[in-house]
C-alpha cells in the first residue's frame, strides 16, 4: 500500500506547508490536464480514431506533475512508451501529443514516431523509449554532457517498476554513480510489470529502493499519489544533481486505473485492488489538498474547466488535421534529412 | 609522409578530431589508463585528460547509452566496443536506440557517434571474439558502417565518421593493428560512401573489406604473374553508405565480379552487392558473380583450422581461376 516514508537521506527535508499557492495551482492543472488528455485518448481509441497501441497514466499522475514542475526549462526528460504525462508535465501541447497518437500530420512527430516515442526536444523532453532499460543508460549520456560542458541542465528518467530487472538499469545506476552524474531515476512503481505482479518477479519488496544500496544511494521510496510529496522529492534530487551532488534513484509508489495499454483489460486485479486505490486517486487527494490551503472550489472549477477547454480544442484541431504527406516515409533517416545508403 | 601503424593510425586519428573539436570525447573499457588492450588508444588519457578520455566498466549498454544521450544534446563522442561481438549484449542501441532517433523523432534529434570496434578473426581468439559482424551492421537503416584496411584510411575514415552526424560504426581489423602503411603529414580527411580502386585490371572485379583487402591484392598479383588474368581490386571501405558507382563502373570494364569476404557465408555484404550487380548490371557480366567467403560455421580457435576458414590468396586464386576459366 502507499506510503509516505523515506529512508536514508531524506529527499524531502523542506515542508510540504510552504509549497505555496501559486506551484499547488500549477500541480493541480498538470494532474487535471494530464488526466483528461489521457481520459481523452481512451475516449479516442474506442472511436478507432487512434491506432496502434497506447499506454496510459491514469492514477500516476501526480508523479509526471511533481517533477514537471520542479524541473527547469533546459532540463532534459527521458520518458518510456507510457510517457503521454511526462510530456505534457514539460509543456508540450495537447494537440502535438493527441494528434502523435492519431498518427496526424500536427502531432509531436508528424506520425512517424506514434504513442511510444513521444519527442518534444523544444520542451526539453528528449525522447520516449519503447526498449525497456534504454533510456536509463541514454539519460546518463545527457547528464554527462551537461557535466563535461558545465552545463547548469539536469536529466530526469522516468520508468516502471519492471525496469528494475532489467541489466540496463543497473549499468545505467553503476555509471551515474560512480561518474556522480547530474540524473535523476524516477521509477514509478504501479505494481504490475505489464501483467505481471512486480513483487512475483521481483528478489526484493521495493524493487528501486530496495537496490539503491547496491549502489551506494540513499534509500527513497515515496508517496507517488501525492503531488506535494512527488514535488518536494524532485526538488531536493534536482537540486542535489544541480550542485553536483550526483544522481538519486526514487521509487514512487503508485497505481495505474487501467490496464497495462489498450489490449488490456486488467483482469489479472485482484478484486477490491483498483477500489482501493481509488480512494487514493492523486487528484482527489489533491483536491482536498487545496481546500485544506483554502483554495476556494471557484479556483478549482476554473482550471476544471480550462483543462477541458484546451482538450476539446486539440481533439478538433487533431480530427481536422490531414495525415503527413506521402514523402514523409523516407525524411530524416540519414541526418541529412534523406534516406540514401547508396550513389 | 611517415610509415604508420594501422594501430598508432587510431591514436592518430582520434588525436586529430580532439585536437580540433573538443566536443569530441572517448570512452570504453580499459582505454584511457592502460591504453586499450590492442595498445591501439595509447598516450590519449596522457594528451587529452581523465575528462576527455574515459575508463568505463565492463558495461557496454551504458558505453553505447551515454556515448547516444551525449551525442543528442551536442557532443561527439567515439565509443569503443572492444571486441566486435559484445555488439551483441548492447545491439539494442545499434540496431533500435541511435540509427531510428533522427527517423522517429521527425529530425528533432541526430546522434553523431562513432563506434569503434576490433573486428574479425586470425589472431585465434576462438569463436566470441574473432567474428567479422560487418554484416549484422549493414542491415540497419539509419547506422553507417565503414571498415578500414590501411593506416591512411583509419585516419581519413575516423576523421569522417566523427565529423559525419549520424551514428557511424567504425570496424577496426584486430589482425591488421601491426600492419604498416604510408601516411602523409598533416590533417588527413576522407569521405564516406568511397571505394578505392587499388588496383586496376581488365579482366575481373574483386571487391574485398579490411582484412581480406591485402589477400586480395596478392591473389590479384599471383593471378597476373601465374594467369595471365588482370584483376581489378577495389577496397569497398565503407558498407554504408555504399560507393556502387565505382563498384558498377568497374564492373562494367571488366565483364566479371568476385567479392572476398570475411564474414560467414549467408546474408554476407557480397550478397547484397552480388544483387545490386545482377539488377543493375546484367548484361556487362561475361559470366556469375561468386563470392568467396568465410563458410558458414562458427571460427575455431585452432590456427590451422581458422586458417582454413578465412579466405586466403591461393582460395582466392584458385576460385577466380576455375570460374574464369571454366
Amino acid at each position: 500500500m502507499a506510503s509516505n516514508k523515506q529512508d536514508g537521506q531524506s529527499a524531502g527535508a523542506r515542508s510540504n506547508d510552504d509549497i505555496g499557492v501559486s506551484t499547488r495551482l500549477d500541480l493541480y492543472r498538470l494532474q487535471v490536464e494530464i488526466r483528461d488528455c489521457e481520459k481523452r485518448a481512451y475516449d479516442l481509441f474506442l472511436q478507432n480514431l487512434i491506432k496502434g497501441t497506447s499506454h496510459l497514466s491514469l492514477g500516476q499522475e501526480a508523479v509526471a506533475a511533481g517533477f514537471g514542475v520542479a524541473m527547469e526549462k533546459g532540463d532534459k526528460s527521458f520518458c518510456t512508451y507510457r510517457g503521454h504525462a511526462h510530456t505534457l508535465a514539460r509543456g508540450a501541447p495537447m494537440e502535438g501529443v493527441l494528434g502523435e497518437l492519431m498518427l496526424r500530420d500536427n502531432g509531436l512527430m508528424r506520425g512517424k514516431g506514434g504513442s511510444m516515442h513521444l519527442t518534444s526536444v523544444e520542451h526539453g523532453v528528449m525522447g520516449s523509449y519503447a526498449i525497456i532499460g534504454a533510456h536509463l543508460c541514454i539519460a546518463c549520456g545527457s547528464a554527462w554532457r551537461a557535466q563535461y560542458l558545465g552545463d547548469k541542465d539536469v536529466t530526469v528518467c522516468f520508468f516502471g517498476d519492471g525496469t528494475t530487472n532489467i541489466g540496463a538499469f543497473h549499468e545505467a545506476l553503476n555509471f551515474a554513480v560512480i561518474w556522480k552524474l547530474p540524473v535523476i531515476f524516477v521509477c514509478e512503481n504501479n505494481l504490475y510489470m505489464e501483467y505481471t505482479p512486480i513483487g512475483d518477479v521481483t528478489a526484493v519488496e521495493h524493487p528501486a529502493a530496495d537496490r539503491a544500496a547496491a549502489y551506494g544511494l540513499p534509500r527513497i521510496l515515496i508517496d507517488g499519489n501525492d503531488a506535494d510529496v512527488v514535488y518536494r522529492t524532485a526538488e531536493a534530487a534536482i537540486a542535489k544533481a544541480r550542485d553536483g551532488g550526483g544522481p538519486s534513484l526514487i521509487e514512487c509508489l503508485t497505481y495505474r486505473h487501467s490496464g497495462h495499454s489498450r489490449a488490456d483489460p486488467a483482469k489479472y486485479r485482484p478484486p477490491g485492488e483498483l477500489e482501493t486505490w481509488l480512494e487514493r486517486d492523486p487528484i482527489k487527494i489533491y483536491k482536498q489538498r487545496l481546500a485544506e490551503f483554502g483554495i476556494t472550489q471557484e479556483q478549482i472549477d476554473a482550471i476544471d474547466a480550462e483543462s477541458m477547454r484546451k482538450v476539446e480544442e486539440a481533439t478538433a484541431a487533431c480530427k481536422a488535421a490531414p495525415q503527413a504527406p506521402l514523402d514523409l516515409l523516407t525524411a530524416d533517416v540519414y541526418a541529412d534529412g534523406g534516406w540514401a545508403w547508396r550513389n | 609522409m611517415a610509415e604508420l601503424s594501422y594501430r598508432d593510425a587510431v591514436i592518430r586519428a582520434i588525436s586529430q578530431e580532439m585536437e580540433r573539436d573538443n566536443n569530441v570525447v572517448f570512452l570504453g573499457e580499459d582505454v584511457a589508463k592502460a591504453g586499450g588492450v590492442f595498445k591501439a588508444t595509447v598516450g590519449l588519457y596522457e594528451t587529452f585528460g581523465p575528462k576527455r578520455v574515459r575508463d568505463t566498466p565492463i558495461s557496454e549498454q551504458a558505453i553505447l547509452g551515454a556515448a547516444m544521450g551525449a551525442a543528442m544534446t551536442g557532443l561527439r563522442p567515439i565509443a569503443e566496443l572492444m571486441f566486435s561481438d559484445f555488439a551483441a549484449v548492447c545491439f539494442d542501441f545499434i540496431a533500435n536506440e541511435m540509427p531510428k532517433l533522427a527517423y522517429m523523432t521527425n529530425g528533432q534529434l541526430t546522434c553523431p557517434v562513432v563506434i569503434r570496434t576490433g573486428n574479425g578473426a586470425g589472431v585465434r581468439f576462438g569463436a566470441q571474439h574473432s567474428q567479422s559482424i560487418e554484416n549484422w551492421t549493414m542491415m540497419i537503416p539509419g547506422l553507417k558502417v565503414v571498415a578500414p584496411s590501411s593506416p591512411v584510411d583509419v585516419i581519413g575514415l575516423m576523421a569522417a565518421a566523427v565529423r559525419d552526424n549520424d551514428p557511424v560504426i567504425f570496424h577496426e581489423h584486430k589482425a591488421l593493428y601491426a600492419t604498416k602503411g604510408e601516411v602523409p603529414d598533416g590533417e588527413i580527411i576522407d569521405r564516406l560512401g568511397t571505394a578505392k580502386v587499388l588496383r586496376s585490371g581488365k579482366d575481373c572485379t574483386i571487391l574485398a573489406l579490411a582484412l581480406m583487402v591485402p589477400r586480395a591484392l596478392e591473389a590479384a598479383e599471383a593471378l597476373a604473374r601465374d594467369h595471365g588474368i588482370d584483376a581489378e581490386v577495389i577496397d569497398v571501405r565503407s558498407l554504408v553508405p555504399l560507393d556502387t558507382q565505382t563498384i558498377l563502373g568497374s564492373v562494367a570494364k571488366t565483364g566479371r565480379l568476385f567479392t572476398v569476404e570475411e564474414n560467414p557465408r549467408l546474408l554476407g555484404w557480397g550478397a547484397e552487392i552480388a544483387s545490386i550487380a545482377a539488377d543493375e548490371a546484367f548484361w556487362d557480366l561475361d559470366g556469375p558473380i561468386v563470392r568467396i567467403t568465410t563458410p558458414h560455421i562458427p571460427l575455431p580457435a585452432a590456427d590451422h583450422l581458422e586458417d582454413l576458414a578465412l579466405p586466403n590468396a591461393p582460395r582466392i586464386v584458385d576460385k577466380i581461376v576455375r570460374v574464369m576459366n571454366g
